[in-house]
């Protein structure tokens, strides 16, 4: 049994502008110790998808479909069922560590209160546990540093102390929503490294929620290509880089530059993202794909598995895009 | 080579920082966002500035259009000397030096109409222009940008990041510059959009003849799109050097931790890449490290580059280091 398991996730909002159908059902399985990427561009959903999961989703949101959390279903779920599931089962990480911690409290505080919620330990165990868990995380002189509060730290030392509070009760599943993307590139490869060592010591079920392919190359082994709020294309992460079976990954691969390579034109993609206030009718992708036809307008094939472990959403066959 | 469009020699930017409850008389800490930056820009070329927040990247870009006081020099073509010059005198090189921002909607005014926007630069630069042929301006530009000609009337809000965008370097290009200053024009836009203001910027930049100064802190963008690139660390340069020549054969030891540290879309590159760490994290700008400011970091600092601060040699390739080379031979090497 699959430790994650999503069907048919739907989310909406109630907006002044109408109803925007930011999710539109996604189906995903992750099994214990795997490292899936969600990669997507802004207004895919993708982390929508991450907090309908932990049960955050904004008051005017609305989710439908299915989550099970290790056989029991946890999509909207009363208080009592996801509270003890949050944080001691599923952690997540966010994208900006400053708003995430208490500027208020002390480290040690912030961290020391997670334990004694969750597991009921007494408050100086508690420190002691979150010293070694800051250790573990590698900052220097831990001891010493959990007194201080968010601010004296730098972002990249931040996003350490919410990686070390996300891992405190050892969760089976840690959620990261662009736990990068505020950082520069060079601490970006610090935390990205340790986020793998961790992953890899913990044995924790890992989802990376990010718009870049380069970070997902380097971490995942599976990876779910999201647009509009739909799933495009998902598969072990080698054959997607090697041969993206989607005409948006083949795109979204082509556009982007890169370091090892010489730069010739950029293979850009025409027109912009979707309204998502419109009804989730047909392919997302259809109005900028240079292969769509008037079908795909109107709707579009289930995910289907084209080899093994592999799955596409699209009208046309894998030779109609060659 | 022809003569530089712009030269710049040992430019300083510092601010001034006063404490909340200093009295009126107590000396402000001093911090040197760019210290002693100096280079050539030549027609139709495009330098590239990378570095990371705190580099002092945009603070420089700035300065060159007196949006921050500076010291030091930078000599148009015409031998006016850019920081020097009166408000008044300024003016007059603000046509032919031009901005486009990293926030597209926040860099244009949200009560006027997209018409008004790129017309403006043109009220203010050519006062002389008939209304016909500010409009037919206005149009032409448009339409070299991609944006069509119902869109004239209407507001920012009603654009999209990427559209917006090209709203940004319409009024930009308006006044015909020959020189285009973007700071980090692309970062706050998704991958897909990405690639078409890249590409509009480098096909107007070869259409147009214009030289270009593309600050961004994406060294793979940056890559593509210069002829040169500048790499900047706590506001000093630490190489200069030819694009293909800096990303293939990096001298600096900064420069080649930066390189490492770029995610590359490709899976069996990623394993196969070695990351070089770099050990802490910036010092503080208000108290840079003597000598050399990067030997903090450095795997191959000595006591030489606590006492001396490396120039940055005045070669092709300029390299700001006391022991430069390529990575392997610096692998070996055991830190004193």
């Amino acid at each position: 049994m699959a430790l994650l398991e999503i069907t048919d996730l739907s989310v909406a909002f109630d907006t002044q502008e109408g109803v925007v159908n930011a999710v539109n059902g996604v189906t995903l399985a992750l099994d214990r110790g795997r490292t899936l990427g969600i990669v997507g561009e802004s207004g895919s959903g993708k982390s929508q998808i991450a907090f309908s999961v932990m049960g955050l989703l904004a008051k005017n949101g609305r989710a439908t479909g299915s989550v099970r959390f290790d056989g029991r279903e946890i999509l909207n779920a009363r208080p009592a069922v996801i509270n003890p599931i949050r944080a001691q089962k599923i952690a997540m990480v966010f994208q900006d560590p400053m708003t995430s911690l208490n500027p208020y409290m002390r480290i040690s505080d912030q961290m020391a209160e997670v334990l004694v919620h969750h597991k009921g330990i007494g408050k100086s165990e508690a420190v002691a546990e979150a010293v070694r868990m800051l250790d573990a995380v590698k900052i220097p002189d831990a001891a010493g540093r959990i007194r201080l509060y968010p601010h004296e730290f730098s972002g990249g030392m931040r996003q350490r102390v919410m990686i070390a509070m996300s891992l405190l009760c050892r969760p089976d599943l840690l959620i990261a929503d662009e736990p990068t993307t505020a950082l520069d590139v060079t601490v970006q490869a610090q935390i990205m490294t340790l986020l793998g060592e961790l992953q890899r010591d913990f044995g924790m079920a890992t989802v990376l929620i990010t718009h870049d392919l380069g970070v997902i190359a380097g971490f995942c082994e599976e990876v779910l290509v999201l647009y509009g709020g739909q799933v495009m294309e998902t598969s072990p992460t080698d054959p997607l880089f090697e041969s993206p079976a989607h005409p948006y990954t083949r795109g979204l691969l082509a556009a982007i530059p890169r370091v090892d390579q010489e730069g010739e034109e950029l293979d850009a993609i025409p027109g912009s993202p979707p309204n998502m206030t419109r009804a989730p009718k047909g392919c997302p992708f259809a109005p900028r794909c240079a292969f769509a036809g008037e079908d795909c307008l109107d709707h579009l094939a289930p995910l289907s598995e084209f080899s093994p472990g592999r799955f596409r959403a699209c009208n046309r066959s894998l030779e109609e895009i060659a | 080579m022809s003569q530089p469009l712009l030269s710049v020699e040992d430019l300083r930017v510092t601010f001034e920082l006063h404490r909340a409850g200093d009295l009126p008389w107590t000396r402000p800490r001093l911090l040197r966002a760019v210290s002693g930056v100096s280079f050539e820009l030549f027609p139709g070329e495009t330098l590239g500035i990378v570095g990371e927040s705190g580099s002092g990247k945009s603070t420089l870009a700035r300065a060159l259009v007196q949006m921050v006081p500076a010291t030091g020099r930078a000599v148009w073509q015409d031998g006016a000397d850019l920081i020097a010059l009166s408000r008044r005198a300024m003016l007059r090189y603000r046509a032919d030096i031009q901005m486009v921002f990293q926030d597209p909607l926040a860099s244009l005014d949200p009560r006027m109409t997209v018409g008004q926007i790129i017309a403006e630069p043109l009220r203010t630069h050519f006062r002389d222009l008939s209304e016909t042929e500010r409009k037919s301006r206005v149009k032409a530009m448009m339409d070299r940008v991609g944006l069509l000609p119902n869109q004239i009337n209407r507001y920012p809000h009603e654009f999209s990041g990427g559209q917006a965008q090209r709203i940004g370097i319409a009024r930009a290009l308006v006044v015909q510059p020959k020189l285009l200053i973007c700071d980090e024009p692309v970062s706050a836009l998704d991958v897909s959009i990405q690639a078409q203001v890249i590409n509009l910027l480098s096909e107007l930049q070869r259409d147009l003849g214009l030289a270009m100064i593309f600050i961004a802190h994406d060294l793979s963008v940056v890559k593509h799109i210069s002829d040169r690139v500048m790499v900047l660390y706590l506001g000093r340069t630490m190489e200069l050097a030819e694009s293909r020549a800096l990303y293939g054969d990096p001298q600096h030891p900064y420069t080649q931790a930066l390189l490492s540290a770029v995610p590359i879309p490709d899976p069996a590159a990623e394993r196969a890449k070695v990351v070089i760490p770099l050990e802490g994290d910036l010092p503080s700008p208000m108290n840079p490290p003597s000598g050399c400011v990067f030997r903090t970091r450095c795997a191959r600092a000595e006591d030489v580059c606590a006492e001396r601060r490396p120039e940055l040699t005045r070669a092709a390739h300029g390299v700001a280091c006391h022991f430069p080379g390529p990575v392997a031979a610096s692998a070996g090497r055991v830190p004193a």
